[in-house]
């Protein structure tokens, strides 16, 4: 108690801003009659403002503040940074996807058309436009016709028989075609101006690869891109595609 | 995203907890120890958290629970069990006029080194009401006691205090 008889716990617990409202108005009105009492609260009010720089007096370092903050932070931040490389492989992913596809279907099409050229000659009721067995007839025929030029190795003595020769059209190109036989096989032998387009697609170069039952090789040399298919046996295939390699080096 | 949504409202209290902590232990090491295991813990119960009632509370509450539970806290434990029985004898802590207060409360320096000497329950009350401006309310949540007692345990602390002020003043 106060000398004049004020409860002091009264006094703090009205500038701690706990006292109703009926209570409240009457202190203040003590406050601004007796003189002791307004010492007492100006005091406490000192005091109380003494205490607030306590607030401050110890900062958390920026270090322990990350460190609590990762321990409570949402798991996505951390799935985030690791689902970021995993999106980056997913989109490597997609775009190889799609150039392989791409790849693969223009593939398909560079082999089809070889295909396809190879089934129409044979079924063909004139499968050659120069008939000749004279790689000397052949080669001099396709001058003029087509716009490169190329050499054929001497088929005499070995397994192979040149038949004969045609121009036909592979890629929009004008391309010629060799059919050479092998006992009761006929291989097709198509030389065009490489098409890049067509030449990266191709995976089975620098070997003989099966394409719908056929035997197919192909590579590419000085700008020519060469086709060896037909349904002899593969080694037959390899055979003639290294003794044409050999007359074109 | 319950986690998002903590630590949104959680991590605002993170300097008042900390220097709360320190406070409390008097050791930056023991602080950071105990702000981290709060955090862990009220992450842990956010769920059982009522949304709508007093964050700010539990979350002291969780601190001052851990803290008790502590090395630094088991030590203080017989202050808070004191702190009931042995009452200061009022007239000791109103010798000290409002004046000699006045006085005492010039050096900052004299009236932390007063608060750090205090019982831990007694700094305790005092920070969570004159630093942490919380109501009473607020205390009798965190601390789990009834609001009357709030009242009485403030106004011990404070006449503690007041006492130690004093008796600088005196010295000086």
């Amino acid at each position: 108690m106060t000398a004049c008889g004020q409860d002091r716990n009264a006094l703090a617990a009205y500038l701690d801003g706990e006292l109703a409202g009926e209570q409240e108005r009457k202190l203040a009105e003590h406050l601004r009659s007796c003189p002791e009492c307004a010492a007492e609260v100006a005091a406490q009010v000192r005091l109380r403002r003494a205490m607030k720089p306590a607030a401050m007096r110890f900062a958390p370092s920026a270090e322990f503040r990350r460190k609590v903050q990762g321990q409570i932070a949402p798991k996505r931040s951390a799935g985030l940074r690791w689902l970021w490389p995993a999106a980056v492989a997913a989109l490597a992913m997609m775009v190889l996807a799609v150039v392989w596809t791409r790849q693969s279907a223009a593939r398909n099409e560079a082999f089809q058309e070889v295909a396809d050229l190879h089934v129409a000659d044979m079924a063909s009721a004139n499968p050659y436009d120069v008939v000749s067995s004279d790689r000397h007839t052949v080669k001099p025929w396709f001058q003029g016709k087509i716009p490169f030029a190329f050499n054929l190795p001497e088929f005499a003595g070995s397994e192979f028989t040149l038949l004969g020769g045609k121009l036909v059209y592979l890629h929009q190109q004008a391309t010629a075609q060799l059919v050479v036989g092998t006992g009761k096989h006929k291989i097709s032998v198509m030389i065009v101006q490489d098409d890049a387009k067509f030449g990266t697609a191709l995976p089975f170069a620098g070997g003989v690869s099966v394409r719908d039952s056929f035997n197919v090789e192909t590579w590419e040399k000085n700008g020519l891109r060469f086709y060896v298919i037909g349904d002899a046996e593969q080694g037959a295939i390899h055979r003639l595609a290294q003794a044409l390699q050999g007359a074109n080096g | 995203m319950e986690r998002a949504f903590f630590e949104q409202l959680a991590m605002p209290l993170f300097d008042q907890l900390y220097n709360h902590a320190c406070w409390l232990t008097g050791d930056r090491a023991d602080a950071e120890d105990l702000v981290q295991e709060t955090y862990a813990k009220a992450l842990k119960g956010f769920g059982s958290f009522a949304e709508g009632t007093n964050l700010r509370a539990w979350m002291f509450r969780i601190l001052r629970n851990a803290f008790l539970n502590s090395r630094s806290g088991l030590k203080q434990k017989t202050s808070y069990l004191e702190d009931e029985e042995t009452g200061l004898d009022e007239a000791v802590a109103h010798e000290v006029t409002p004046e000699a207060l006045l006085l005492a409360t010039e050096s900052q320096e004299a009236v932390f080194r007063a608060l750090e000497k205090l019982p831990v329950a007694h700094r305790e009350i005092i920070l969570l009401c004159d630093v942490d401006e919380m109501s009473y309310r607020e205390i009798a949540q965190v601390l789990d006691v009834p609001a009357g007692t709030v009242m009485s345990r403030l106004a011990r602390a404070r006449r503690n205090l007041r006492a130690a002020l004093g008796a600088r003043e005196a010295v000086r």
